[in-house]
């Protein structure tokens, strides 16, 4: 296996004490009722509970071109397409319909494998990068 | 600048598109080989035919010509470039710094998309990036111009200008978020988009009519695709290995019909002239996109039984450099 794919929190500190068990307790819960992939940053309930970080290619807003006619995933044909599943399961939804349509921002892969319970309740997953936060106050402006 | 219209604009395609014209856009055949009379030859064939091509970004996961070097040599050449960039073979700063790179080198308009994933290509055993996605590339690439900073925040000392142009599918599921995510593509920047290819003329009157209802015809231009089929093998081949791809049993009917190798070319070509027409009779479609795979000469004759002809001449030539 390639380094970059071994390496793990890229520069978070391993956690301890109290911070270890949190990890430990949703990493548990997550991956069993979600797949999670513990990318440190959940957007689940955006996303009908389903987690996008299942999608082969890492897309956060939905759904790429390539869906077979079936629904399917055009990577792994056999099994259905995560974004489809977000929209069908998130119709579903009594809160959040709307997130559907929300521009979620980059991924910031320092927080891979670190618990987004904790990073919630910091606000750190809300960081995004300046660019970003520039250009997206910029653009909800009223022209 | 001899144009009244479309002022401020970035291309001639920009220009023609804001001016209320019916714009014809095409795609450079993939290009293998570091010759640079390759991309002479590919595109001579083109000349007069249509107002901008594009230049794709290792098509269907396959490595080819670079599409920096490619739409460079279309400037060279007297014609404009659409430059692709897709996710999978570039992080966030090898995207950022071809698109500086590319806007450097005299390119005006962008085409940002997710791309096919390496397992459709010829290296399927590669490692794909996709560290963005396609909102995030188009935002970017907006960010870059208009903010002048890099994702990061750092500044640039020239920001680029170009017209950012988009991809959009309205034939795979889930067809209700489909215009929602043109919607999110227009809010994260494009200005124009280019469908996947239009065979299923139902579906996307549908799609339009979702996209004018939220509002979208006025933030942005519409370019369906339309492909011109030399066989019914070709055909087949587009529903069986091409993700995304919705062909209709009639389109298929109608290639098989013909025995012969030539009457088969003829019915591709009718077909397209005939979504051609058919498209420019639908709301909020600003031009066509033609797809030939390895098949330059046909895309004249198409643009001229559609009765796109002449194409309007630019008003700016190349830039200097």
């Amino acid at each position: 296996m390639a380094a970059a794919t071994e390496r793990k929190s890229l520069a978070v500190q391993e956690p301890k004490g109290w911070r270890r068990a949190l990890l430990v307790v949703e990493k548990a819960i997550k991956e069993s009722l979600f797949d999670c992939r513990m990318c440190g940053q959940c957007i689940l309930h955006s996303t009908g509970m389903t987690c996008p970080m299942r999608c082969p290619k890492n897309l956060r807003n939905g759904p790429c071109g390539g869906v077979l006619v079936d629904g399917n995933c055009e990577v792994f044909k056999d099994k259905p397409c995560v974004w489809v599943q977000a929209w069908q399961r998130s119709r579903k939804l009594p809160l959040w319909r709307d997130h559907m349509k929300r521009l979620n921002p980059p991924v910031d892969w320092r927080l891979k494998e670190t618990s987004s319970w904790e990073n919630l309740v910091s606000g750190r997953d809300q960081q995004v990068p300046e660019g970003w936060r520039a250009a997206a106050q910029e653009r909800s402006k009223p022209s | 600048m001899t144009e009244t219209t479309g002022k401020g604009s970035r291309s001639h395609l920009e220009r023609l598109l804001r001016g209320g014209k019916f714009v014809v856009t095409c795609e450079l055949r993939t290009i293998d080989s570091a010759d640079p009379d390759s991309v002479r030859k590919a595109c001579e064939p083109l000349q007069g035919y249509v107002d901008a091509i594009n230049c794709t970004d290792n098509a269907t996961a396959h490595p080819h010509l670079c599409q920096l070097a490619a739409s460079r040599l279309l400037i060279d050449n007297g014609l404009e470039p659409i430059t692709q960039f897709s996710c999978r073979d570039r992080n966030r700063l090898g995207l950022q710094a071809d698109i500086l790179g590319a806007a450097s080198l005299g390119v005006r308009n962008l085409v940002l998309m997710q791309g096919d994933d390496v397992s459709v290509g010829d290296h399927p055993d590669a490692m794909p990036l996709w560290d963005l996605d396609s909102m995030h590339l188009l935002r970017v690439a907006a960010m870059l111009r208009d903010q002048g900073v890099y994702l990061s925040g750092r500044k640039l000392t020239h920001p680029p200008e170009y017209f950012i142009g988009a991809v959009a599918n309205p034939f795979a599921p889930p067809h209700d978020f489909r215009p929602l995510r043109l919607g999110k593509k227009v809010e994260a920047g494009a200005e124009f988009i280019q469908t996947q290819i239009v065979y299923n003329l139902p579906r996307l009157r549908e799609f339009m009519k979702r996209v004018e209802d939220l509002g979208l015809l006025e933030k942005v231009f519409i370019l369906p695709s339309v492909a011109i089929c030399r066989s019914a093998r070709a055909v087949h081949y587009m529903r069986d290995h091409v993700p995304g791809i919705d062909v209709p049993i009639e389109i298929i009917k109608r290639m098989e019909q013909h025995v012969r190798k030539e009457d088969q070319v003829e019915e591709g070509i009718r077909i397209a002239t005939e979504t051609v027409q058919a498209l420019r009779e639908i709301r909020g479609v600003a031009g066509i996109h033609l797809i030939a795979i390895k098949w330059e000469e046909v895309i004249g004759r198409v643009v001229e039984a559609s009765g796109l002809l002449p194409r309007p001449t630019p008003a700016v030539k190349t830039v200097s450099g």
